[in-house]
């Protein structure tokens, strides 16, 4: 994919001469004007797209707010209500920096369950896809410090039962505890490297998009039927074809998030992050940010605290290794009779997960997040792995083109 | 025998989630049984919704409910005087507001001999709070610390009592209209919900029985009742009223740039439309040339 050829041809002198030094333009050019992309996606493919617009706004808005932001004990919640009262228009740079937050996981989450459904993950795309864990991974601990930022009880709560996991680290955990506080308990000195680092990750989050694009660009986009790119006659150039879809979805998304921004922006966030920090009082319950509550669900699943960091730990980290867990000869759920039913379980699962996160884990709760727990990993340590072996899929086009246009217009001049 | 082994895996998996769903339900069926916090009242307020605006009138009659009843107690330390003359606020003229803020003693550095000085305030100056610091709230009120009212009205909210499977519904509903107002719920809710104790509950000393806060035994004596505040505009000086009021100026003072705020909402919302609108049909004409 990378290697076809681009038809970039420089316009001017300028060009010419910076063409024969670095040819820059000429990488932009076959990368996202004639790069040739599968002409069947539909628009779960504009996610990717979607999500590089929320990192910019992330980033954007972000470096503003650190403009004003004091990162101290003393200060913290202030400064953030100074922002939200005082600076020109920092109600709006805040708001849509949090509202973002969620956009960016709504957006993240629909392009993973993208990959799941379509077989993204499969060879040639591993790499791809462990980059994508990689980038999640990095998405919930930025997340996580930026959330501590204000400063209020719910952030300073989280970081302590957060933080107070590494504990559980046999014989090392109280000393690593406090060398990640920089003192005995959560204080300025957290606070601080909390703030320093939620201002470097998204740059790591940024190469690493960098090095996905890339990935991408080497073996190609998946599509809906599973079937790799063969002929010419099955992609589309990306400009226009491409960039105008992607530009009407990022709009359509941006109505969703401007609607947050304006109109419910303290909707997705806690109450009890209004209240300043207050160390020797613990809010009645203390709940996450919405994007984390199946995993705060798992931890609290088990009985076990070590273990419960563990399993939570694994939730994600299992991604990585899909890859080869998928023992399916073909790509898309769409022709997997078999494996389909337990896709949509997953499904279930997972927000059923989420509704438990948000639950006293206690009684009948307690009890439904232990089964949707054990089946979270058992869809991906048993049906994966076995439904694939067993499976007879349905009949798979030959290629997109035939999908696209029918089988007999293949051979005549198809456009 | 393959085929065997699916069926047992697909039967398998499929009763651990029922059995996980039915869990989820019971746990939820039990808890709403037993009711989890008192019932809140969804309030119907000038400022919640999409096309919601702050009553400027209703906010100058909270600010005098404020001034004459609850800042004897709670401080206001995120506004400052100039706040209550910004459009979408209050809007009292500058003349009223820098009279407001004389009526305050700021302390003002030192004078040449070391000794503190003070001066009447300025429009600039943040609202002075009653008590110069916690201890002495504390020691004035039974031991009791009246917090801070400046962003009070969205750091209270409540819990809904509805079934599980409507959960979701409501999520939707207070989204798609809008509705982030459950603080100022709960606020008129506290501010009207003091009722006689029962007689089978044994209050702590000088507490009060109050049906919405958590427990229901409260350190701040009803703070309002009807006819307590004189109202020029001629509204009738109820304790619903007071409590309306009230609470609007608290939200206003909590998130007082809302006006602004949705209108802006309005245009960019407008814009977006019409811009994803253009997009759309370029996209069906680019699209047009190739079958997908
Ligand atoms: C005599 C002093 C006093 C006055 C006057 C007073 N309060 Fe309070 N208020 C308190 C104290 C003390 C508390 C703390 C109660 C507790 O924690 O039990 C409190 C708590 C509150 C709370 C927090 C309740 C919660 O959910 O935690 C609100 C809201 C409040 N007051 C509003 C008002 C309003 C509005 C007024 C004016 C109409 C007012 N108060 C007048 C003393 C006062
Ligand atoms: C900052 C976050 C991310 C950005 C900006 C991003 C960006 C992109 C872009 C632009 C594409 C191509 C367009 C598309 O197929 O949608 C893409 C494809 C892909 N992404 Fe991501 N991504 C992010 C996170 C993730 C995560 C968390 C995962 C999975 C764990 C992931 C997995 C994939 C896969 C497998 C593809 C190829 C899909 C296909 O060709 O079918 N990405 N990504």
């Amino acid at each position: 994919m990378s290697d076809h050829s681009s038809s970039y041809v420089p316009s001017n002198g300028f060009t010419r001469w910076l063409d024969e030094r670095l040819p820059v333009l000429r990488m932009m050019h076959g990368q996202f004007i004639d790069f040739p992309t599968p002409r069947n996606l539909n628009y779960f493919w504009t996610f990717g797209g979607i999500l590089t617009f929320c990192l910019m706004v992330q980033l954007i808005t972000g470096i503003i707010l650190a403009m004003h932001f004091v990162a101290h004990g003393d200060h913290a919640f202030q400064s953030v209500e100074h922002i939200m009262r005082d600076v020109n228009w920092g109600d709006l740079i805040r708001y849509t920096h949090a509202v973002g937050a969620s956009m960016f996981f709504l957006a993240a989450y629909i392009h993973m369950f993208r990959g799941l459904y379509y077989g993204s993950y499969k060879s040639p795309r591993e790499i791809l896809w462990i980059l994508g864990v990689m980038i999640i991974l990095v998405m919930i601990i930025t997340a996580f410090m930026g959330y501590s930022l204000p400063w209020g009880q719910m952030s300073f709560w989280a970081v302590t039962v957060i933080t107070n996991l590494f504990t559980a680290i046999p014989f090392v955990g109280e000393s690593i505890t406090q060398w990640i506080w920089g003192g005995y308990s959560v204080g300025d000195p957290t606070l601080n490297r909390l703030f320093s680092l939620h201002y470097l990750f998204p740059f790591v989050i940024a190469a690493l998009v960098g090095l996905h694009i890339w990935a991408l660009h080497v073996v190609g986009s998946n599509n809906p039927t599973g079937v790799e790119v063969k002929t010419e006659k099955d992609t589309v150039s990306f400009f226009p074809f491409y960039i105008i879809k992607d530009g009407f979805a990022v709009i359509m998304f941006a109505l969703l998030f401007a609607w947050f921004v304006f109109y419910a922006p303290n909707y997705l966030g806690h109450s009890d992050n209004f209240i300043e920090a207050n160390p020797l009082q613990t809010p009645q319950h203390i709940v996450p940010e919405w994007y984390f509550l199946p995993f705060y669900a798992i931890l609290r699943a088990i009985p076990d605290k070590l273990f419960g960091v563990i399993a939570m730990i694994l939730a994600i980290c299992v991604l990585f290794v899909i890859p080869w867990l998928d023992t399916s000869r073909i790509r898309s759920v769409r022709y997997r009779p078999l494996y389909k039913p337990f896709f949509w379980l997953f499904v279930i699962t997972c927000l059923a997960l989420g509704y438990l996160g948000a639950k006293a884990p206690e009684g009948y709760y307690l009890l439904a997040s232990r089964i949707f727990t054990a089946y979270y990993f058992i869809h991906f340590l048993v049906v994966m792995p076995v439904v694939g072996l067993y499976e007879t899929p349905k009949e798979v086009p030959d290629s997109i083109a035939d999908s696209v246009l029918g089988k007999e217009a293949t051979s005549e001049t198809a456009q | 025998m393959k085929t065997d082994c699916l069926t047992i895996l697909r039967a398998a998996t499929l009763s651990f989630t029922l059995a996980g769903a039915v869990a989820v339900f019971t746990g939820s069926a039990a808890l709403a049984a037993g009711g989890e916090g008192p019932h809140i009242e969804r309030q119907d307020w000038s400022y919640n919704g999409f096309f919601g605006k702050y009553n400027k009138a209703q906010l100058q009659r909270g600010f005098g409910i404020y001034k004459e009843v609850c800042s004897s107690c709670h401080g206001l330390k995120l506004l400052s005087y100039r706040n209550l003359v910004q459009k979408g606020g209050p809007e009292f003229s500058k003349e009223e507001a820098l009279a407001i803020a004389k009526e305050a003693t700021v302390s003002d550095g030192f004078d040449d001999s070391g000794d503190p000085k003070e001066r009447p305030g300025k429009l600039s100056d943040r609202f002075q709070s009653p008590f110069s610091n916690d201890q002495m709230a504390r020691s004035a009120n039974n031991g009791a610390l009246p917090p801070d009212l400046s962003v009070i009205a969205k750091a209270r909210t409540y819990h809904r009592h509805v079934p599980w499977y409507t959960e979701p519904y409501y999520w939707l509903y207070d989204m798609a209209t809008a509705y982030e107002e459950k603080g100022s719920d709960y606020l008129y809710a506290l501010l009207t919900g003091y009722k006689d104790a029962p007689s089978d509950m044994t209050m702590g000393d000088g507490m009060h029985y109050n049906e919405v806060f958590p427990g229901h035994q409260i350190a701040m004596a009803a703070p309002l009742s009807s006819e307590m505040v004189d109202y020029e505009d001629g509204t009738k000086p109820t304790l619903e009223q007071h409590a309306k009021d009230i609470t609007a100026f608290l939200a206003w003072a909590s998130e007082p740039h809302l006006n602004a705020r949705k209108d802006l909402g309005k245009r960019v919302m407008i814009y977006l439309a019409i811009l994803a609108l253009l997009l759309y049909l370029a996209k069906l004409s680019v699209w047009a040339r190739v079958k997908h």
